[in-house]
C-alpha cells in the first residue's frame, strides 16, 4: 500500500492483543487504514468491535501490539513519551465518551487549557475561548464547573476544547453517548461545518445511527478487523 | 523551551491548589498534622535548649566565666601554692581585659576551707572576691537574700549560703571560724560574721562556697599579692576561641588558659551534640508526619488517574504531571508550616518567662537545672524545623508525582475504579 501526501492517517498491519491471564484477547487484528486529511470518518461496530482501541491508537494513547501507526507524517511507534505528548497538543484533538473535564476548572478554564499548554497569551486564549463557547452554545456558563453543567453541556465544552485550537485531527469516541437526540444532532453539525470550513480531519467512533448520517466515510469494524469501508454520498 | 513544554507556573499553582481543596477533610487533617508536627518539634526543641542553656548558664554563672587563667597545676592541686600574679603586675593582660572584647572580669584566691560554727564543721571552697567586680560576673552579686552583700575588697563579713546556714545550724549575723592552709602549710585561722545569705541554683553551690573580700582572705592565709584565678565573661558562649587565643598570648608565658567547656567536659560535649541530636530528632517526627503525608498525596493521584490521563491525552507531559503534585504538596506543606509556626509562637509568648517544674526540678539539680524552666527559641532551630519538613516533604512527595507522572494515558483514561 502507497502512502499518499495527504494522508492525515495511516495504519499498516495493525495489531492490539490484550492479554487476560493467560487468554489473549485479540482487539485489532491486521487493520489497514488510510485516512485522508480533511476527511469526516465513523468507525461503526458493536461494543468490543476495537473502534475505541483503533481510535486509542491513532492518537498515541495506547501501543500497537505490532503494525505501524503514521500520523502527521510520524511514526508513533518510533516517538518518545514526550514526543507523542507534543504531537498530541499541536495536532490531535480528543473528545470522550465520559470523564471529558477536568473538575476543578470552570468551562471557559478547560476550554483555555489546551492553548495554555501551547502557550498563548492570556487575552488570545480567552478570547478564542468565549468565541468557541459561544459557538457551541454556552454563553453565560463559562464559570460554571463540570459539576454545575449537564451531561450535554459538559460535552459541549469538551467539543469546544477539542476544536479551539484548530488541531488538524480530531478523534472523537461516542462523543454523543450522552446526549439526546437534539443536542446530537447540533454537536455532529458542529464538528461538520469545522470539517468543511476549517478541513479538520474527523475520525468518530460511534454505534449511533444518528450520527453515522453524518459522515463522509464510514468504517465498520467487527471483531478487530475492518470489514467494510465506503464513502457516503452527500 | 518550546511551546508546550512548559505549563505556567501560574496554571500548575492554580490546579494544585484547587486539587488540594477537593477533599478539604483530607487536606485539613494533613495540614493539621503537620502544623502539629512543626508545633512539637519546635517546642521540645526550645525546652531542650532552654535546659542546656540553663545547666550552661548556671555552670558559668556559678564561678567559671567564659574563660579562666590559672597558674599551671592549679586544677590538678588547687591549693594556695599554685597563684598567678595579679592583673596589675601584667599590662597585656590588663589591656586585653579592659578591651570590648571583654565583657566582664575579675580576679579571685579560691582555696579549700574548713568553716565551723557553734554545732557543726563543713568542707567548703573559700572564695576570696572583688565584690564590684563580680557583679555581672557571677552570681554572688545578685543572689543575696537575706543580710548585705559585701561592699569592698576589705569587707570583713562572710557571705554563706542558705543551705550552708541550715547545715551549720547558725544564723545570720553570728560568728564562725574558717580554717585553710597558708603558703607555708600552717594551719590559717579567722573568725567571720556571716554577713549575707545567698539563694541559688543548684543547690549544691549554696553549700560548696562562701565569699569574703579579696584581701580580707589575702591576710588571713598570709599571702603575698597573687591570686588563684581570673575569671573573664566574652560576648557569646559559642564563640571563644579567638578570645582564648588572645587570653594565651596576653597571660602569662605558661599559664593554664581554659574556656567553661575544658573545664566542663560534660557541659561543652552536650552543646557540642546538640545541634546534630536536634537534626535526628527532628527528622525522627518527621518520619512520622511523612507516611500521612505520603498516603494523603497517594490517595489525592490515586483518586484523580482518570483525569491524569485525560491532561496526558490533552499533550501534558510528564515533567508537568510531576511538577503539579509537587506543588500541590509544597502549597500543603507551607500552609502547614505557616500554621505550625503561628501555633508555636502563639503557645511560647505566655510561657516565655519560664515553665514552673519545682515538682521535679530537686531530681534534675544534679544536672544543674533550675526550678524555672526557660524555652529557648532561637531563629536557627526554628528555619531548621521548617527547612527540614520543607525537604524531607518534598522528597516524600516525590514517590507519589511520579507515580502520577509515569501513568500511560490510556491506562489512566480506561481505569475502573475499585
Amino acid at each position: 500500500m502507497t502512502i499518499e501526501k495527504n494522508n492525515a492517517v495511516k495504519c499498516l498491519g495493525l495489531c492490539k492483543v490484550f492479554s487476560q491471564g493467560e487468554l489473549a484477547v485479540h482487539a485489532l487484528s491486521d487493520v489497514d487504514i488510510n485516512i485522508s486529511a480533511g476527511e469526516f470518518a465513523c468507525l461503526s461496530g458493536s461494543s468490543g468491535s476495537g473502534k475505541t482501541t483503533l481510535l486509542n491508537m491513532i492518537g498515541g494513547l495506547d501501543v500497537a501490539t505490532s503494525g505501524e501507526i503514521t500520523v502527521a507524517d510520524k511514526r508513533l511507534d518510533k516517538m518518545t513519551m514526550s514526543e507523542l505528548a507534543d504531537l498530541r497538543l499541536h495536532h490531535i484533538g480528543f473528545v470522550f465518551q465520559a470523564y471529558n473535564l477536568i473538575p476543578v476548572l470552570s468551562a471557559r478554564e478547560n476550554v483555555e487549557f489546551v492553548m495554555q499548554l501551547q502557550g498563548l497569551e492570556a487575552g488570545q486564549r480567552r478570547q478564542q475561548a468565549m468565541e468557541i463557547l459561544e459557538q457551541v452554545g454556552l454563553t453565560g456558563m463559562e464559570d460554571r464547573r463540570p459539576a454545575e453543567l449537564s451531561g450535554g453541556q459538559q460535552q459541549r465544552v469538551a467539543v469546544a476544547r477539542a476544536i479551539v485550537s484548530k488541531p488538524a485531527l480530531i478523534l472523537a469516541d461516542e462523543p454523543t453517548a450522552n446526549l439526546d437526540s437534539a443536542n446530537s444532532d447540533k454537536l455532529m453539525t458542529l464538528m461538520r461545518e469545522l470539517n468543511a470550513s476549517k478541513g479538520t480531519t474527523f475520525i468518530i467512533s460511534t454505534h449511533d445511527e444518528g450520527v453515522m448520517k453524518f459522515a463522509k466515510r464510514l468504517v465498520r469494524l467487527h471483531d478487530g478487523r475492518i470489514v467494510k469501508d465506503e464513502m457516503i454520498e452527500d | 523551551m518550546s511551546a508546550g513544554t512548559q505549563l505556567s507556573w501560574r496554571v500548575i499553582l492554580r490546579l494544585a491548589w484547587r486539587n488540594l481543596w477537593r477533599n478539604h477533610r483530607r487536606s485539613l487533617i494533613m495540614l493539621s498534622a503537620i502544623a502539629l508536627g512543626v508545633c512539637g518539634m519546635i517546642w521540645m526543641t526550645a525546652l531542650m535548649r532552654g535546659m542546656v542553656d540553663q545547666m550552661i548558664d548556671n555552670s558559668i554563672k556559678t564561678l567559671s566565666g567564659h574563660i579562666q587563667i590559672h597558674a599551671p597545676g592549679y586544677l590538678d592541686d588547687p591549693s594556695v601554692e599554685h597563684l598567678i600574679p595579679p592583673i596589675s603586675k601584667s599590662l597585656a593582660l590588663q589591656g586585653l581585659l579592659d578591651s570590648e572584647d571583654v565583657v566582664a572580669w575579675s580576679q579571685r584566691i579560691r582555696v579549700p576551707a574548713v568553716i565551723r560554727s557553734e554545732r557543726e564543721v563543713y568542707a567548703v571552697t573559700l572564695v576570696g572576691i572583688d565584690p564590684a567586680r563580680e557583679q555581672g560576673l557571677s552570681f554572688i552579686g545578685e543572689s543575696i537574700t537575706d543580710g548585705d552583700y559585701i561592699s569592698s575588697v576589705d569587707d570583713k563579713r562572710l557571705l554563706v549560703g542558705r543551705k550552708l546556714l541550715e547545715r551549720l545550724e547558725t544564723k545570720l549575723n553570728r560568728r564562725v571560724v574558717l580554717m585553710s592552709q597558708d603558703p607555708e602549710n600552717n594551719i590559717a585561722e579567722r573568725g567571720f560574721r556571716i554577713g549575707g545569705i545567698f539563694d541559688t541554683d543548684p543547690q549544691a553551690t549554696e553549700t560548696s562556697y562562701i565569699f569574703a573580700g579579696l584581701e580580707t582572705v589575702r591576710k588571713m592565709l598570709n599571702m603575698g599579692t597573687g591570686v588563684s584565678e581570673v575569671s573573664l565573661l566574652g560576648h557569646d558562649y559559642r564563640k571563644l576561641d579567638a578570645l582564648k587565643n588572645k587570653t594565651q598570648s596576653a597571660a602569662m608565658e605558661n599559664a593554664d588558659v581554659k574556656t567553661w567547656a575544658e573545664q566542663d567536659p560534660y557541659m561543652g560535649t552536650m552543646l557540642n551534640v546538640m545541634d546534630g541530636f536536634i537534626l535526628i530528632w527532628f527528622t525522627i517526627i518527621f518520619l512520622a508526619l511523612s507516611f500521612g503525608l505520603v498516603n494523603t498525596l497517594l490517595m489525592a493521584v490515586f483518586e484523580r488517574t482518570r483525569e491524569i490521563g485525560l491532561v496526558q491525552a490533552l499533550g501534558m507531559k510528564s515533567s508537568n504531571i510531576l511538577l503539579m503534585v509537587l506543588v500541590e504538596s509544597i502549597i500543603m506543606l507551607i500552609i502547614g508550616l505557616v500554621a505550625g509556626n503561628i501555633l508555636t509562637w502563639l503557645t511560647i509568648l505566655p510561657v516565655q518567662d519560664g515553665i514552673d517544674i519545682s515538682g521535679v526540678a530537686e531530681g534534675l539539680e544534679w544536672a544543674g537545672m533550675s526550678s524555672t524552666l526557660l524555652p529557648a527559641l532561637l531563629v536557627k532551630d526554628v528555619l531548621l524545623a521548617n527547612a527540614v519538613v520543607l525537604v524531607l516533604g518534598i522528597l516524600a512527595s516525590l514517590f507519589p508525582a511520579w507515580r502520577a507522572s509515569r501513568k500511560v494515558p490510556i491506562e489512566a483514561i480506561t481505569r475502573v475504579w475499585q
